[in-house]
């Protein structure tokens, strides 16, 4: 009995770390061959690669296609960090296996994709009813030969997310339009702002900004040549847009003005929840990850201003990929995503600016405001922005790894004491080796 | 007719004889062929070669270049050398704490099958999985290891950033990764050393330290060696914890100044973020090359030794 009895022990032990191991391991497998979709049984399955909140999932919108085509179904694997995604996709591009039937595109990787792969794109130039869009958008996605790899979802124009109650004990303005005033015109008096809200501020633990390299981004973006000039050349060494925004983003770091996150990574979301910085430079979908993040108890204390200069952080874009079986129903389902009505639906539900002019002038974006952000008016703060934003952007290549690089380069000074200078020669070589 | 059966047969049965270990091995050779040796041809092909991962088919004829561009490469020697500071980080601490704790599941115990089990665990647990707990449990503002460090009034660590203390954190993982099972793998040798040893070793008057360090160590040596071989060949590949731990654009450079960066992740960075497949497959040969020298050298000190005893 006794014998019996320690055995069973030993199998009990025995399955249940098997189990446990198992349960361990799940969740890594992958699949790979075709793009994933097919047809079977007059079932018509999509398979779709997303990155961040494309909110298409997350509002329900992917169901309610299926609800209105009972024959469809949708599967879509989202990717938490576009990084990852991206370079998830580049390998799966590379190995042509493991793709899915539509693939989200980042803006800072539409040109590499247009320039390299556009050959793996279906050309989304003919589609029916897609003639809807900002024209700066789609220029974006079309190659030389004037091949469309994509549709547009949203766009990024940008404001200040500011926390009115930790500017107030700072004695700052608390009303949006008192406060965009503050730095009105100029992105310098931004770093104003921080100044005297550091020396101000009753609590020494609260930042006035997360990272240095938030304002960074929004200073390149408001200009129509960043990184790249129009024939693709690389002159950001030289480029006064990328110097003066350097400078003052570092200038911001140097000061003690920001709490050394990193957008997007560790730390950075417990910021959030926890108050350790009272703004952000946020373009539009932003304000869904900040809501979610900071949570219901930080409800009402946001608030959104205007910035001091229009500009647009990302965006993104649907593709359909050429090797996928059922081409004329990723498409058709793109167009659906894409349309007027549905990117006015993602605006109201989690703010996503939309990228198509007939959205943007549909009274639920016009009139839209945001409980979360204090009732601010987001329609028209961030359709103001997207106004300013210039006409014509000029993307390059290696945009999203450029962008990246500056972000640590930033980070360098921020978070590790190197000078300025030091910070700026390495992010150079390093641009040398990534683009060069 | 029947003598024609009859040869045949024997044909049959030599080739039988001669043939199927052939074919027994087959297998796992035409694996290897094609896993492992086809693949090192083409990656020291590629190697050769300016190409990008996005163009693979456009491969631009370089020479040695991109060999003596990594010489000249402060990365590559810095990758170098934070995969050897990780590397000592992590085994050292790892192989010590394994063999106490090997010594001390050799006791009786109850419930020896649970305890067991359970330093085997952390083994079972993904990379993945274990870097991102720790990840959190690392982080400057709101990690616990912070927290708990707050307690004993120790200021906030910025784990990611101050290159000892990501390289800690990092070879923590590793640690708390491993020890389970190379612990069994003693425990495995420590029960095949004769219980009489230990008899006699007491009866000497020998404490249980000294039956330790006279008894068990000596015992088995060879599993000792085993696992160092094992853990410095884990330690050159580390790759998934400095990868998660830093997540994002800074877990594939190895922190924003490359403080963490082992060769692995710098392969990496070379291949899918930089996508210049040609300096990536570059870095892996190194890294093969590495190893070698790593072998030989090993051998040479061995034989010296050896000579002189």
């Amino acid at each position: 009995m006794d014998k019996f009895r320690s055995k069973l022990r030993t199998r009990v032990v025995a399955a249940v770390s098997v189990a446990s191991a198992l349960g361990l391991v799940v969740g890594c497998g992958g699949s790979d061959g075709g793009t994933g979709g097919g047809k079977k049984d007059g079932k018509v399955t999509i398979t779709m690669g997303l990155f961040g909140v494309m909110g298409f999932k997350e509002t329900g919108l992917l169901d309610k296609y299926m609800k209105e085509h009972p024959n469809v179904v949708i599967k879509a694997d989202v990717a938490g960090d576009e990084q990852t995604y991206y370079t998830a996709l580049q390998t799966h591009l590379a190995a042509g296996s493991g793709l899915k039937d539509i693939q989200g595109i980042e803006i800072g990787r539409a040109k590499e994709l247009s320039d390299t792969q556009k050959d793996k794109f279906v050309d989304l130039a003919g589609v029916a009813g897609t003639d809807h869009f900002l024209p700066w958008k789609q220029s974006q996605v079309t190659a030389a030969d004037k091949k469309v790899i994509g549709l547009g979802t949203d766009i990024g124009p940008m404001a200040v997310c500011y926390r009115k109650d930790l500017f107030e004990q700072a004695g700052l303005p608390t009303d949006r339009d008192e406060v965009a005033k503050l730095w009105e015109g100029d992105w310098s008096k931004y770093v104003e702002a921080g100044k005297r809200f550091k020396q101000d501020s009753k609590d020494d633990k609260v930042a006035f900004m997360d990272s240095s390299s938030g304002l960074f981004n929004a200073m390149i973006y408001g200009n129509s040549q960043q990184f790249y000039d129009k024939q693709g050349k690389l002159i950001y060494a030289t480029n006064p847009v990328v110097k003066d925004a350097w400078k003052l983003a570092s200038e911001a770091a140097t000061s003690d003005l920001t709490a050394k996150l990193r957008q997007f990574q560790p730390g950075w979301d417990p910021g959030l929840a926890n108050s350790t910085f009272a703004s952000t430079v946020c373009p539009a979908w932003m304000l869904a990850h900040i809501s979610e993040k900071a949570g219901p108890k930080n409800k009402g204390k946001w608030d959104v201003a205007k910035a001091p200069k229009g500009a647009n952080w990302g965006g993104s874009f649907l593709g359909v990929m050429e090797k996928s079986p059922v081409k004329k129903e990723a498409q058709d389902l793109v167009a659906w995503l894409t349309a007027p009505e549905q990117q006015a639906y993602l605006f109201e539900k989690i703010g996503n600016f939309p990228s198509s002019q007939t959205a943007l002038e549909m009274p639920e974006v016009v009139n839209a405001k945001s409980d979360y952000f204090s009732g601010a008016p987001i329609g028209k703060i961030f359709g103001a922005a997207a106004q300013e934003i210039p006409d014509e952007q000029v993307l390059g290549r290696k945009d999203g790894t450029i962008k990246d690089i500056f972000s640590q380069g930033l980070t360098l000074i921020e978070a590790q004491n190197k000078s300025p200078n030091a910070a700026w020669k390495t992010t150079d070589e390093r641009i040398e080796k990534a683009a060069g | 007719m029947g003598e024609e059966r009859q040869r045949r047969r024997t044909l049959l049965h030599r080739l039988d004889v001669r043939g199927a270990p052939y074919a027994f091995v087959a297998p796992f050779f035409i694996v290897f062929a094609a896993f492992s040796f086809y693949p090192l041809i083409y990656t020291s092909w590629i190697s050769l070669h300016r190409v990008e991962l996005s163009t693979l088919n456009l491969m631009e004829w370089v020479g040695f270049d991109n060999y003596t561009a990594l010489w000249d490469d402060d990365r590559f020697w810095n990758a170098l050398l934070n995969t050897f500071t990780i590397g000592v980080l992590s085994t050292v601490p790892q192989l010590l704490m394994a063999l106490g704790l090997a010594h001390l599941l050799n006791y009786q115990l109850r419930g020896s099958t649970f305890f067991r089990v359970a330093a085997l665990t952390p083994y079972a647990t993904s990379v993945g999985a274990a870097a991102l707990v720790f990840t959190m449990l690392f982080e400057r503002d709101f990690g616990m290891i912070n927290w708990v460090l707050s307690l004993v009034g120790v200021d906030n660590i910025d784990w990611e950033n101050n290159k000892w203390a990501a390289q800690t954190a990092i070879s923590s993982i590793v640690i708390w990764r491993w020890t389970g099972y190379n612990a069994l793998l003693y425990l495995a040798a420590m029960q095949a050393i004769p219980r009489d040893r230990y008899e006699a070793a007491a009866i000497d008057g020998a404490s249980r330290w000294q039956q330790f360090l006279k008894v068990t160590v000596p015992g088995i040596r060879s599993t000792i060696v085993f696992t160092i071989v094992l853990s410095t060949i884990g330690a050159t590949q580390l790759f998934g914890e400095p990868l998660i731990f830093g997540q994002g654009p800074n877990g594939i450079t190895g922190g924003a100044d490359n403080q963490y960066q082992t060769l692995g992740l710098l392969l990496y960075e070379e291949g899918w973020k930089n996508y210049q497949m040609g300096r990536a497959a570059t870095v892996a040969w190194a890294m093969f090359l590495l190893l070698i020298l790593v072998f030989v050298v090993q051998r040479i000190v061995k034989r010296v030794l050896t000579r002189r005893t």
